[in-house]
């Protein structure tokens, strides 16, 4: 796989920024911002590594650039300066110089292009899903639903914790909610978005996903993780009064625990069941 | 007066950028107890700098003064349409902050649904008439820009002076003719996008609202095919004026003038077939999104043409470091380094990571707050011994660059890296993991703002000094035709029309 390349080419010039990274991680939190970050969040499925990987390697590519443009200006203003060259040259032309200005940013570009198309593939192909959750953003909140022919039939609203409770629960200020959407780990979840009442955006950095989730709209996108644990992310997409309150977390469990909260939270969430169908056909709608 | 109403807009376009950088200082609600005022000052800020601001000051300011002189016409070809295209956008600037007083959403005044206002959240989620202010404030300032876009076609087309064929036509008259077609082809679709949205909000049409089988989409690409050739309005007079300023202080002809101008024609052109990039996460099919990388990534061609052929001028010339030399290199710097992000941007598969959070805040300040607006000032510092016949001191516009490279670099540059920590936009708060590079930011707000200061203290000096400019303050390498002409220039400036004999641009 081309992506090992990407790999050791972040490894060898970002080494740093690396260290730098991910050292403020809770115990079972994986996916969230740290402080002083200055890179994507660690990547925790194929997707998101692919595009981490790509982005160094296009941040390398963009930094040479700005330094060779800096360099030559630089070069200019000390060489070409009215006292180290009081006479100016009356050169407009050189025709080698434009067209190889010309050629060589097309080929950066292709080549920059050739593995985006292959991750833009990988993103919006979804693969044969195991499991399918149905996301409704709402003002200010999200509702996840679990269709009934895998064992759920249910469905629940995720809403942020206040800034006590979260500090109570010792989970992230702005990023902890009540009742996280929990998959299994190692499975293809697929997600179906939709938007009740404006658009908001659904995303979870280290999960390597964002769609927008649009009235009337149903669109769909996937991930998949070995790694168990939570991960946040925000809504994306201005909402109104609220946008900044409607964290997303989803909680990634083992198969065996997924199965034990699949039975517990069809108990628990039995009564939202009318409610939910009703929100359900709306936003559909 | 375009510069007069631009300046002015931009001191409330920059307070409520201040304001927002105070609340974004620390974690927390500081200063605005209500999330959706802040909401209504992103909005009012992203309107107000994009259409009170910046083209009133690039298009209707220089390019209304400039443009006749450098064709060598007497003046623009409809000046009493020009006059009522100026008058149009008071009215309009009026409109739009009347709107930030009026209700909006259910319980809170202003629109906040940011510049591009997408429904639904502009149409069920605000009932109250402040965006129908905010619709008629666009649609007035969008007949003001239409109508100076005619102007300039018409005067460059047929007013030139004999002998300067459009091949010999300089780069800001270049620039000006380009971005009139793409004011003229575009603005009418955002009009049209907005009486749409004006008709769903008051006259029960559907067009926009799934449930009348419309569609929210639909608005997006309406808009973003309005949008995006509208950030190419915004940024290619400054390429214009760069190419002059470059040109002046070097003392060398333009490098590869042909190149320039059609760089600038494809740029334009290419502009318009790029616009859903910014619709990535909307759901577009995989073809449709291969599509817009392919095109979007076109772009950075021609405009790499340009950053070249201008250190190309300045190769092997003799520069002279004027204050709107340095402003020039500030910006072909900063520019480049707000293209390369866009690079970036341009790949859907990246975006995927990055659209929305302050990644993209950081691009398009880079582009236009670091780019339109340096040229801005850089050219304010060139033109206006010319505009006003007195000499702003020298270390005035060296002090305040100094003081705006630092304070924009240190406001905009940690905007990548919250941004890919994944920090979304328009956001009155964040996780307390942000608040380190968001603290920095807005020192960079303070240190930025505190340059407009020494600016305005310049504009003072150089009315109470009177220092005379004189014909052409800036030596031999200002060769277009308004370093001819007396500063101030007359109302009727040519008297006898000038005959353009050399092939020098």
């Amino acid at each position: 796989m081309k992506t090992h390349f990407w790999n050791r080419a972040a490894l060898a010039v970002f080494g740093l920024s690396l260290c730098l990274m991910g050292s403020a991680e809770a115990a079972s939190v994986i996916g969230q911002p740290a402080a002083w970050e200055i890179n994507l969040q660690k990547p925790v499925t194929d997707v998101a590594q692919f595009i981490y990987d790509f982005h160094t390697a296009v941040v390398v590519v963009i930094t040479i650039i700005s330094l060779f443009v800096l360099g030559l200006i630089v070069w200019v203003v000390m060489r070409y300066n009215e006292k180290a060259n009081p006479v100016p040259s009356r050169t407009t032309h050189h025709t080698g110089l434009e067209i190889a200005w010309t050629v060589i940013p097309i080929l950066i570009l292709v080549g920059i292009a050739i593995p985006s198309f292959r991750l833009l593939k990988l993103q919006v192909q979804i693969p044969p899903h195991d499991i399918v959750v149905k996301v409704i953003g709402k003002q200010w909140y999200w509702t996840y639903e679990y269709p009934a022919d895998q064992g759920g039939g249910f469905g629940f609203d995720s809403i942020m914790l206040s800034d006590a409770d979260a500090a109570k629960a010792g989970q992230p200020r702005m990023l902890a909610v009540d009742n996280e959407m929990v998959v299994p780990a190692g499975k293809v979840i697929a997600m179906q978005v939709v938007g009740a009442d404006v658009i908001h955006s659904f995303s979870v950095p280290s999960l390597g996903f964002r769609m927008d989730a649009i009235p009337g709209r149903l669109n769909e996108t996937w991930f998949k993780t070995d790694r168990e644990g939570i991960y946040y992310g925000m809504c994306s997409r201005l909402c109104g009064q609220n946008h900044a309150y409607m964290p997303i977390a989803i909680r990634v469990v083992s198969p065996e625990k997924y199965t034990a909260w699949l039975a517990e939270a069809k108990k628990k969430f039995a009564s939202n069941d009318d409610n939910m169908k009703v929100a359900a056909n709306a936003a559909a709608q | 007066m375009y510069l007069v109403f631009a300046l002015f807009a931009g001191l409330i376009g920059g307070a409520l950028s201040i304001a927002m950088r105070l609340e974004l200082q620390e974690p927390g609600l500081q200063f605005f107890t209500n999330p959706q005022t802040y909401n209504v000052f992103v909005t009012g800020h992203g309107l107000i700098m994009v259409f009170f601001v910046v083209m009133p000051a690039l298009i209707g300011g220089y390019g209304n003064w400039f443009v006749p002189i450098m064709v060598g016409a007497p003046d623009m070809a409809f000046p009493r349409m020009n006059n009522i295209s100026f008058w149009l956008l008071p009215a309009a600037f009026a409109l739009l902050v009347i709107s930030m007083f009026v209700e909006g959403a259910p319980g809170s005044n202003g629109f906040g649904g940011g510049w591009t206002v997408y429904p639904p959240l502009s149409t069920s989620g605000h009932p109250g008439p402040a965006l129908d202010f905010g619709i008629l404030s666009l649609h007035i300032a969008g007949a003001s820009s239409i109508l100076g876009a005619i102007n300039f076609i018409t005067t460059i087309l047929n007013m030139r002076a004999p002998g300067m064929t459009l091949h010999k036509m300089p780069l800001f008259a270049w620039s000006m003719l380009v971005t009139a077609f793409l004011l003229l082809l575009s603005l009418p679709v955002l009009a049209g996008a907005i009486t749409m949205l004006l008709t769903d909000r008051n006259f029960g049409t559907t067009f926009f609202d799934p449930a009348g089988g419309g569609d929210p989409v639909l608005y997006q690409h309406l808009f973003w095919f309005f949008g995006h050739p509208e950030v190419y309005i915004m940024i290619l007079p400054a390429f214009g004026i760069v190419s002059h300023i470059v040109s002046t202080f070097a003392k060398k002809p333009v490098f590869g003038y042909l190149g320039m101008a059609y760089a600038m024609v494809a740029i334009g052109a290419v502009g318009f077939v790029v616009w859903a990039h910014h619709m990535y996460t909307a759901g577009l099919s995989l073809d449709t999104q291969r599509y817009f990388v392919f095109a979007t990534m076109v772009i950075a061609v021609p405009t790499g043409v340009k950053i070249f052929s201008w250190i190309a001028t300045m190769w092997g010339g003799s520069m002279r470091f004027t204050s709107p030399m340095i402003w020039a290199l500030g910006f072909i710097f900063l520019f480049t380094v707000g293209g390369v992000t866009g690079v970036v941007l341009a790949n859907a598969g990246l975006d995927r990571n990055l659209h929305n959070t302050y990644y993209v805040v950081a691009h398009f300040h880079y582009v236009l707050s670091l780019g339109a607006v340096f040229a801005i000032f850089a050219a304010w510092y060139y033109w206006f011994p010319k505009m006003s016949g007195y000499l702003i001191p020298e270390w005035i516009g060296k002090l305040h660059f100094w003081i705006a490279f630092i304070g924009a670099n240190v406001l905009f540059f940690p905007m990548h890296f919250t941004g890919l920590s994944g920090m979304p936009r328009h956001y009155v708060d964040y996780p307390d993991a942000f608040a380190g590079w968001n603290r920095i930011s807005s020192y960079g707000s303070y240190i930025f703002a505190l340059g407009l200061v020494v600016f305005f203290y310049g504009l003072w000096l150089a009315f109470a000094q009177k220092k005379k400019a004189g014909d052409n303050p800036w030596g031999s390498g200002a060769t277009t035709l308004e370093w001819t002409l007396s500063s101030p220039p007359p109302y009727h400036q040519f008297e006898t029309l000038p005959r353009i004999t050399g092939s020098e641009h």
